[in-house]
């Protein structure tokens, strides 16, 4: 691949940029060349998204200079973006979940390209076949799966001819046979001359598909290099430095008694454009991990409510613990009973931003520190400091809010908050999402500590290699069905990647029939 | 060149300099606003501010007024606390005075002891039953309590107008729409004789060291703070949000129909048509400027009290309309707010110009 | 009752549901993108007292209605600022506008308390004015009338129809994705609040000027809060607005229905009606939690700063 006699597309030229209190980008130059797919590759906070926003329009630099086919550009807006020829797919997607997928894509247009392109429809269906998206322009946006609203961003982009187009961790919402399908995409607008920018930290896609990748840590390019010619590990070792502890495999156990069963549970979505339950059973034993698979958005937050009581709905039988219905109690009784649960949402969920950790570990944890329904500061304060102390927590003390702490070390507060008060059960969801890579090893040990002391945990996670890791027992949940559980060992990711597609589905319900 | 930039942790020292800040700008705003009128400045401030606070008589008038000011803000404290957002503190005064009258009017030939309690605990409950038809409302079929509250600050208004031409009407009154004089026995014992200062203002302070000791010191009222700080917080932790919602709405009606009830049978002694010059509105202010903190609540209720006395004496003694004073209200509401801006962000002020 | 005594009374439930069709077209739009203003009543007097008192000085309607329009656009800037610039809470800010306006009016309106002017007079629409029944209802009305049937068509359109409304819609559905695609989304709401403040003026004018024509304190009755509740009544629809609004007005002119039927009530029981109507269709129309959050701007009362990392 010569192309030196070529023009870039894109240069980007000492791009700084300060947020309040963080450097999210030092000095960072890149140059991408027409067809070349590029990656950005980087641990979370390393600096990718504020660098894309840049590119966007969305956020503006406070220094450096961005050249486009050769000229200085100062892009103030993504409007001004588009009218380059740059897309953008967002990691969370910037879709309107109460308009069609044909409003969705004339709200990004300007008047001159919609009179450009004369009827919208027909061409969002002429270059749906074109490309093999499969987008129909009339659906309502919220009637659409995560992967098919990826679908749309892309179409989006590729209504207004595009001449870069930039992904933020495409993949993190599909399962593998659709990230197989989105490549497909890529190589081919990658062939008619269309850059790609690719955010991702999947090193074994990167290494599949791009051609060249910048590698960012804190703010700062650390390394440059040709994917092809490195491995994952190396890789890896250039993202995170050379502190990089690998988590070993981690041996499996088999549970012993059944603590905790869900079954038959049945329920309509409580919120509009929500998932509903179907049918889920599975049980819990004490001493095991079991992990469920799936996409964001397959039932998962919603079977996470009811289990722990948010969702206040009476499911009475439908959940048991110890052989005792608790789907009727209140979600303060339920903990009362042992079980503890660890958010997706670490802040405005799993701790209140504005207060202390004294005061968050109170959240959860009053047992022994309320008498009389007087509350008993200075023993929590004790507490919280060993907890600190136990767990690593990087903080400036106990009095520090919650909203100061970095995602990992609000995680391991957290997590140690809720082992602490030595659950039977506890539910666990998305533990390590956006943890840097020495706290979740922290993390990771501290749930297998507390499986090999007995208790029942159930590990809901997106991250499908954490998952073989660490559990036990394995399942996949697809638009609110769960999937056979098997043993970790008997399984592989292909299958749990089916299952996270819903191929289970209709054979499962056969099996169910034919049983009853 | 100035840029606004936000704080990394938020100020302590402006969550207490904010409220003070916000009086400061008023008090400047109402001076450009008496000059703009024509008025002395310095002169409408006085009578305002000082005069209020000038003699013995006045002092004990500003505590009659700060009274239910009081009573009302703490229990709003507490809702708002909370999230619940009860505007219907007037209301809840408006029902507390109409129901402690009703029991009061029973009680008019009797000297009997227990009168007065029981008159006092009629006003309360009534206060509570106006509190609870929004709430349960809210939690039984998730109706905005914003919009019920206030409505039925309407309803109560025209409920006690109605009874005061009908049912309540004194016989032997000409015909005015006023009930009869109460007895001596349902009247709130005045503290001082030569003051008109009577126990509803030991209620409202009370009211105030027992809001917060719940807020600070008990489990109970550590929920009530997640709940208004962090709800999804409150729901993953557990805490009912319906026996808290309850309780924040109960106490703020209990201590609002106290306060209606103190009104009638402390300086009025009898039910008028207008107990309250929108205590219950105002109410709302002086819970903001004390931070929703039952004591900072004492703080901004004298405050809030010497405004209302220097708006009666302005109207006496410069002819400045009484409604300079709910307007007042609002401005300082609005720097308030615009002040607390700058607890989460400041001004910095740099040297070299961006780009 | 008669066919005269129904037609006076669908006649003067549209004048008297007009003052709360304008501030709740007013709302819907402020709504629609995201904002919800509490300020109504205070901006809504504050356009009836200066509406008032333009008229009062100059002797013409017409200007009294500018003025007003004006003047609610002001009070509803001072709002704007304070939440969209300062991320001050909606709620709070709304009712300190509230009691601010409240004040305001009283205080500059002392001077002309008891007042009269000439107002706007009734002008029968040739023509439509002489279809039976509906005509008398619907075309012997004043000027304002006609306008607020004028806007409310024109909102049909421009929500309904034009990139304008998809682009209110996706402001007020998710602000960090409007704003990711380019949408100005604090433009937005700063025309959506203003053009709240410009119907409240309208709707304070109509109150003053027409409907009783005087200025008296606190004239406007609640309806500024009335006018919010009738927003959730109408699922954030423009059409229904305009129905609701009317059925609101049949239900503050019920005393008129009664007499018709020959009961007598007291009046300050009747006085209740529309508070006790609108408790009541709040109760129903909440009571299906998954249809009102499907239908509320998602992003209603929420801040949103586009200095934050999204």
């Amino acid at each position: 691949m010569k192309r030196s006699n070529l023009v870039s597309r894109l240069e980007l030229v000492s791009i700084t940029k300060q947020y309040p209190g963080c450097l999210a980008n030092d000095d960072i130059s890149i140059s991408l060349m027409p067809g070349e797919i590029h990656a950005l590759l980087g641990e979370n906070g390393a600096g990718k998204s504020t660098l894309v926003k840049t590119i966007y329009g969305v956020v503006s630099p406070d220094k450096g200079d961005i050249i486009w086919d050769g000229r200085e550009v100062s892009i103030k807006s993504p409007s001004i973006a588009r009218d380059l020829g740059i897309g953008m797919v967002f990691q969370h997607f910037s879709l309107f979940e109460t308009l069609t997928v044909s409003q969705n894509i004339e709200l990004c247009l300007s008047k001159t390209q919609l009179n450009a392109i004369g009827n919208l429809a027909e061409r969002i269906v002429q270059l749906s076949k074109e490309y093999g998206l499969n987008v129909n322009p009339d659906r309502y946006v919220h009637s659409l799966s995560i992967g098919e609203r990826q679908r749309v961003e892309i179409m989006r982009c590729l209504v207004q001819s595009v001449k870069l187009l930039i992904l933020d961790e495409p993949t993190s919402v599909l399962t593998p046979q659709e990230v197989a399908g989105l490549f497909d995409v890529l190589r081919t607008l990658s062939k008619e001359g269309c850059s790609i920018l690719f955010i991702s930290h999947k090193l074994h896609e990167v290494t599949e598909i791009c051609h060249k990748a910048t590698i960012l840590r804190g703010g700062r390019v650390v390394e440059t290099c040709v994917p092809q010619e490195e491995t994952p590990a190396s890789i890896a070792k250039m993202m995170v430095g050379d502190l990089a502890e690998q988590d070993a495999g981690y041996a499996k156990k088999i549970g012993t008694k059944s603590l905790f069963n869900v079954n038959c549970l049945s329920l309509p979505a409580k919120q509009p454009f929500g998932t509903s339950l179907k049918d889920i059973s599975f049980e819990l034993k004490s001493g095991e991990i079991l992990g469920v698979a799936g996409v964001a958005g397959n039932g998962q937050d919603e079977l996470m409510a009811i289990i722990s009581g948010e969702d206040e709905r009476d499911v009475k039988n439908s959940l048991t613990l110890e052989d005792k219905a608790i789907g009727h109690l209140h979600a303060g009784d339920r903990r009362k009973l042992g079980m503890a649960y660890v958010p997706e949402e670490r802040l405005g969920r799993g701790a209140v931003p504005d207060m202390s950790l004294t005061e968050n570990t109170l959240l959860t944890h009053s047992d022994g520190f309320i008498k009389k329904g007087l509350v008993d500061w200075p023993s929590i304060q004790k507490y919280t400091e060993t907890l600190i102390a136990k767990y690593k927590v990087k903080c400036h003390g106990e009095f520090s809010e919650a909203k100061s702490l970095s995602g990992g070390n609000l995680q391991k507060f957290i997590m140690g908050r809720e082992i602490g008060q030595n659950p039977k059960v506890l539910i666990c969801a998305h533990p390590t999402w956006g943890v840097d890579v020495g706290a979740a090893l922290a993390i990771h040990q501290a749930l297998l500590a507390l499986r090999d002391q007995g208790a029942a945990i159930l590990l809901i996670s997106e991250d499908i290699d954490e998952l073989f890791l660490l559990a036990d027992r394995m399942a996949a949940v697809c638009d609110g069905h769960l999937s056979p559980v098997v043993k970790t060992e008997s399984t592989n990711i292909d299958q749990i990647g089916q299952w996270m597609a819903g191929t289970f589905i209709n054979s499962n319900n056969d099996f169910k029939g034919a049983k009853s | 060149m100035i840029r606004i930039q936000a704080r990394t942790e938020p100020s302590s020292m402006m969550k207490i300099a904010s409220p003070l800040l916000a009086i400061v700008l008023t008090l400047i705003f109402g001076g450009i606003l008496f000059s703009a009128i024509g008025k002395s400045p310095t002169q409408a401030l006085h009578v305002l501010l000082i005069a209020p606070l000038a003699d013995s008589y006045n002092i004990g008038e500003m505590f009659v007024k700060m009274g239910p000011l009081l009573l009302c803000a703490v229990g709003l404290s507490l809702c708002y606390r909370a999230n619940m957002w009860n505007i219907g503190a007037e209301g809840q005064l408006l029902a507390g005075a109409l129901g402690g009258s009703a029991m009061a009017l029973y009680f008019v030939d009797s000297e009997s002891a227990f009168a007065l309690p029981i008159t006092l605990l009629a006003g309360i409950a009534s206060g509570m039953i106006w509190a609870a038809i929004p709430t349960f409302l809210k939690l039984k079929f998730n109706s905005n309590l914003i919009l019920t509250t206030i409505m039925f600050n309407y309803i109560a208004l025209y409920l006690l107008i109605w009874a005061v031409h009908g049912p309540l009407r004194d016989p032997q009154g000409f015909g005015f729409p006023e009930s009869a004089m109460f007895s001596d026995a349902t009247l709130l014992p005045t503290l001082f004789d030569s003051s008109r200062i009577h126990l509803g203002i030991v209620f409202a302070i009370l009211s105030g060291v027992i809001g917060w000791f719940i807020l600070s010191k008990t489990h109970l009222g550590f929920q009530i703070q997640v709940f208004g700080a962090d709800e999804p917080a409150a729901r993953y932790a557990g805490f009912s949000s319906k026996k808290l919602s309850w309780l924040v709405m109960l106490f703020a009606g209990a201590l609002a129909g106290l306060a209606g009830v103190s009104e009638t049978t402390g300086p009025i002694g009898q039910l008028v048509p207008n107990v309250s010059p929108g205590y219950g509105y105002s109410a709302i202010i002086v819970a903001y400027l004390g931070r929703l903190h039952p004591i900072g609540a004492i703080l901004a209720a004298i405050f809030m009290a010497v405004l209302y006395m220097g708006g009666d004496l302005a109207q006496i003694e410069m002819g400045i309309p009484v409604a300079v004073v709910s307007m007042f209200q609002g401005v300082l509401l609005f720097f308030l707010l615009a002040c607390d801006f700058f607890i989460n962000n400041r001004l910095a002020f740099s040297n070299h110009a961006t780009n | 009752m008669d066919s005269d005594l129904i037609v006076q009374i669908l006649f003067a439930a549209i004048k008297t549901g007009t003052p709360l069709l304008f501030i709740a077209l007013g709302e819907l739009i402020c709504e629609k993108s995201g904002v919800l203003n509490l300020g109504q009543e205070g901006m809504m007097l504050m356009g009836a007292v200066v509406g008032f008192l333009a008229a009062y000085g100059t002797g013409s309607a017409g200007l009294g209605v500018l003025a007003a329009m004006l003047m609610g656009c002001l009070m509803s800037l001072i709002f704007a600022a304070l939440v969209l610039h300062l991320g001050a809470n909606q709620v709070a800010t709304g009712l300190a506008l509230t009691i601010f306006g409240t004040g305001l009016s009283a205080f500059v309106g002392s001077g002309v308390v008891g007042q009269t002017i000439q107002g706007f007079q009734p002008i029968a629409i040739p023509l439509l004015s002489d279809i039976p029944f509906i005509g008398k209802i619907l075309f012997t009305h004043d000027i304002l009338v006609y306008s607020s049937f004028a806007i409310t068509f024109a909102l049909l359109y421009v929500v309904n129809k034009t990139r304008i409304g998809l682009t209110l819609k996706a402001v007020g559905e998710n602000p960090h994705a409007a704003n990711a695609i380019g949408i100005k989304v604090l433009r937005v709401r700063y025309l959506s609040v203003m053009f709240g403040g410009v119907m409240a003026g309208m709707a304070g004018a109509y109150m003053s000027l027409v409907y009783t024509p005087m200025w008296v304190e606190n004239m406007t009755a609640g309806r500024g809060w009335i006018a919010l509740a009738l927003v959730v009544f109408a699922s954030w629809r423009v059409g229904r607005i305009m129905l609701g609004a009317y059925l609101f007005g049949l239900a503050s002119i019920m005393h008129l229905v009664l007499q018709g039927l020959g009961w007598s009530i007291s009046p300050n029981l009747l006085a209740m009606l529309p508070y006790v109507a609108t408790v009541i269709v709040m109760v129903i129309i909440s009571a299906d939690q998954f249809k009102e959050k499907l239908l509320a701007p998602r992003s209603l009362g929420k801040p949103f700063d586009p200095r934050q990392m999204a």
